[in-house]
């Protein structure tokens, strides 16, 4: 999992509430054999209309996304994040997130991050308002900030999570910091059971 | 206070415990398939990670392998779906490597659960995991074998163990000779209809008593094959002669002194007399006869000798509702006889019952007779190309074609039905497989679950008979 630690990128606002998983990623699209390649379909249906706001030049290249509350919502497909990140997104800010999502994302690099309703609408309009509108996201100092530093936002995020996206720790990298012990372990036992071996 | 066998595969695999009971558990035996590994290799492709052990990686496609038109190669796979999962499977093992694999067409392709006992790739004392429920069917070997996810998938292939949490022990006993025509899938299906399919949730389940000791290991994969369907994710045998008889000499197991050595090892893999259990069942083998599922969980269950039960009769509600929602499904009346129901397709396979003395047995019910005309269908897949090969050797598909069954390749065909053999809608099935769920083997079909030869027998009287009075 790739790390997650100062993010500066362009912003993409989805100004729409209850985004569910069907609608980050159609069902017709999850009959892949692949975790990647998934980006041509993020939001595929919303993608015809010209006026969606990925179909936008002005936010083409958008690696944080601005959207609305309960952001996830629906079934549990790991395809979600991992349209979002193949499409190049490393952080989704919303005033609150479906759970199962929620929990998805950090599996996968990917940084939810909850602003209060307030905190999100004024974000949204600064979005319409100044066309190439960037945010500075500061995982380690838990800050959402604009790139002139003129205002700072805090957000929470569970310490152990975040030790995980800082380090780039999913599952299989937290197991691997153990690589010694399982090491150790397989050598003794082949050299007890070389059979298994 | 001595250990149970599933405390002794436990504590021998243990690399590391948190505090919390979480465990890090190594594994010696990866079994993979087409269906479940293709996004775990994706994962650590992108991750830039390479298998731990490449060698602990037994890698076979089955789910959704064509049992016809081998002829064609890969080019006839009409679904175009699996043919991309094949490909891919095919792929990544040139790419990442493995023990053994048998491609599609492979003389030695199988049924993953058929292949690993038949390589000796599943040697007793193992863990083994695969990305399928029914890896539960390895714990005839004496091992703590289970289904895992794909995530999974990909955390045993880069790290070699699973994080998991220990289960309870459960202690299924079974005493007694069985009867002529009562077989190791009437005792399984006996089990699940005592205790239930949530009965083993949480436990890992050991079958013991005379009569598992008197089974072969092909009866005892059958029935560590269903201990999923009575919730445990894992079930197991203890190892004895029979155990270390059977995988002698097999390609994969060790030879010479280490053979000797290995089998003084495996015969300490059981429960100490002390040990305890958490839950205790036990089973009188006199008393079980062939048994036929009705419903659509393989709970719902009875004697060829009974009728399909009356939901009138239950008093719990919910019970009830779950009993007239599956005989709406399956098309049947409360009292029916079993034997009075009848049949449109028969299939005789899966890696429940696909194994060699599956087919002898189906075979010696078929031998000279001939299908009932309402039977429109009647399949015989076996596990795996080796077991197809010594069936042809001993006759067994003439016995099955002249009978009017038809004779396919391997692989897990209408178990499940990813591949072209499916039910219809409505159509009736007597099926050797483990799952009778709504739509399992096609959108609309009813499965009713039997042995080997209690379907042989049905698919010749076209319904269901009772193999103990077959002549
Ligand atoms: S035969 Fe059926 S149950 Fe067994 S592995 Fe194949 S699909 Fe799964």
């Amino acid at each position: 999992m790739e790390k997650f630690t100062l993010l500066d990128g362009l912003v993409a606002p989805l100004d729409r509430a209850n985004v569910d998983t069907d609608q980050i990623i159609p069902k017709e699209h999850l009959k892949s054999i692949k975790r990647t390649g998934f980006a041509a379909a993020l939001f595929a249906a919303w993608r015809h209309d010209p006026e969606f706001v990925l179909n936008q030049p002005r936010y083409r290249g958008a690696t944080i996304l601005l959207s609305r509350r309960n952001f996830g919502c629906g079934s549990s497909r790991e395809h979600a994040p991992w349209a979002l990140l193949d499409y190049g997104f490393r952080c989704v800010i919303a005033p609150s997130f479906a759970d199962i999502f929620f929990n998805n994302c950090f599996k996968n690099g990917l940084l939810p991050v909850v602003l209060s309703e307030a905190e999100v609408d004024r974000l949204f309009y600064e979005c319409a308002s100044f066309p190439g509108f960037k945010l500075v996201v500061n995982l380690e100092n838990q800050s959402v900030s604009t790139t002139d530093g003129s205002q700072t936002t805090r957000f929470e995020v569970d310490a152990f999570r975040k030790y995980c996206l800082l380090n780039g720790l999913d599952e299989i990298g937290l197991t691997l910091r153990h690589a010694d012990k399982i090491r150790a372990f397989e050598a003794r036992r082949k050299a007890q059971f070389p059979w298994y071996f | 206070m001595g250990s149970t066998l599933y405390d002794k595969l436990w504590d021998s695999h243990v690399v590391h415990l948190e505090q919390d009971g979480t465990a890090l558990l190594y594994i010696d035996r990866h079994l993979v398939h087409e269906v479940t590994s293709p996004q775990a290799y994706e994962g650590l492709k992108v991750a830039g990670r390479k298998p731990w052990r490449v060698d602990s990686v037994v890698a076979t496609a089955d789910h959704n392998t064509p049992t016809t038109g081998w002829d064609e190669g890969v080019e006839g796979i009409r679904d175009p779906f699996a043919k991309l999962q094949i490909q891919t499977l095919d792929a990544n093992i040139r790419h990442f490597g493995a023990k053994v694999y048998f491609p599609f067409l492979d003389r030695r392709q199988g049924i993953v659960h058929v292949i690993g006992p038949e390589q000796g790739a599943t040697l007793p004392g193992m863990t083994v995991v695969c990305g399928d429920s029914h890896t539960s069917t390895h714990g005839a070997f004496a091992c703590l074998a289970h289904g895992i996810g794909t995530s999974e998938v990909e955390h045993v292939l880069a790290t070699q163990c699973l994080v998991t949490r220990k289960m309870k022990n459960m202690r299924v006993s079974v005493e007694g000779a069985l009867a002529r025509g009562v077989t190791a899938k009437d005792v399984v299906l006996a089990v699940i209809g005592r205790i239930g399919t949530a009965g083993g949730t949480g436990h890992a389940i050991e079958f013991a008593g005379s009569t598992m000791r008197a089974l072969s290991m092909e009866g005892r994969m059958t029935v560590c094959n269903m201990s999923i369907e009575a919730g445990a994710r894992a079930g197991m045998v203890a190892a004895d002669e029979t155990t270390i008889e059977y995988v002698k000499g097999r390609p994969l197991a060790p030879k010479g002194a280490e053979q000797e050595r290995a089998a003084s090892y495996w015969r300490t893999l059981k429960s100490d007399p002390d040990a305890k259990f958490d839950r205790e069942v036990a089973l009188d083998a006199r008393a079980i006869k062939p048994h036929v599922t009705w419903g659509t969980s393989p709970e719902m269950v009875i004697s060829v000798d009974d009728a399909v039960p009356d939901p009138e009769r239950e008093k719990d509600g919910a019970k009830r509702e779950g009993m007239e929602r599956a005989l709406a499904y399956m098309g049947l009346k409360p009292r029916t006889r079993i034997t009075d129901v009848k049949l449109d397709k028969v299939f005789i396979g899966s890696c429940t019952n696909s194994r060699i003395e599956d087919l002898r047995a189906a075979a010696a019910v078929v031998q000279g007779r001939r299908i009932a005309s309402n039977v429109r269908l009647a399949l015989v897949v076996p596990g795996s190309g080796l077991v197809k090969a010594q069936a042809e050797r001993e006759g067994l598909d003439r016995v099955f074609r002249d009978a009017g069954f038809e004779w396919r390749e391997p692989g897990c065909s209408m178990c499940l039905g990813m591949n072209p053999d499916r039910l219809d809608p409505g159509e009736r099935c007597a099926s050797t497989s483990n799952r009778n769920f709504e739509g399992r083997q096609g959108a609309g079909g009813r499965t009713h679950l039997v042995s080997p030869a209690m379907a042989a027998a049905a698919a010749i009287a076209g319904h269901f008979v009772d193999v103990r009075q077959w002549r």
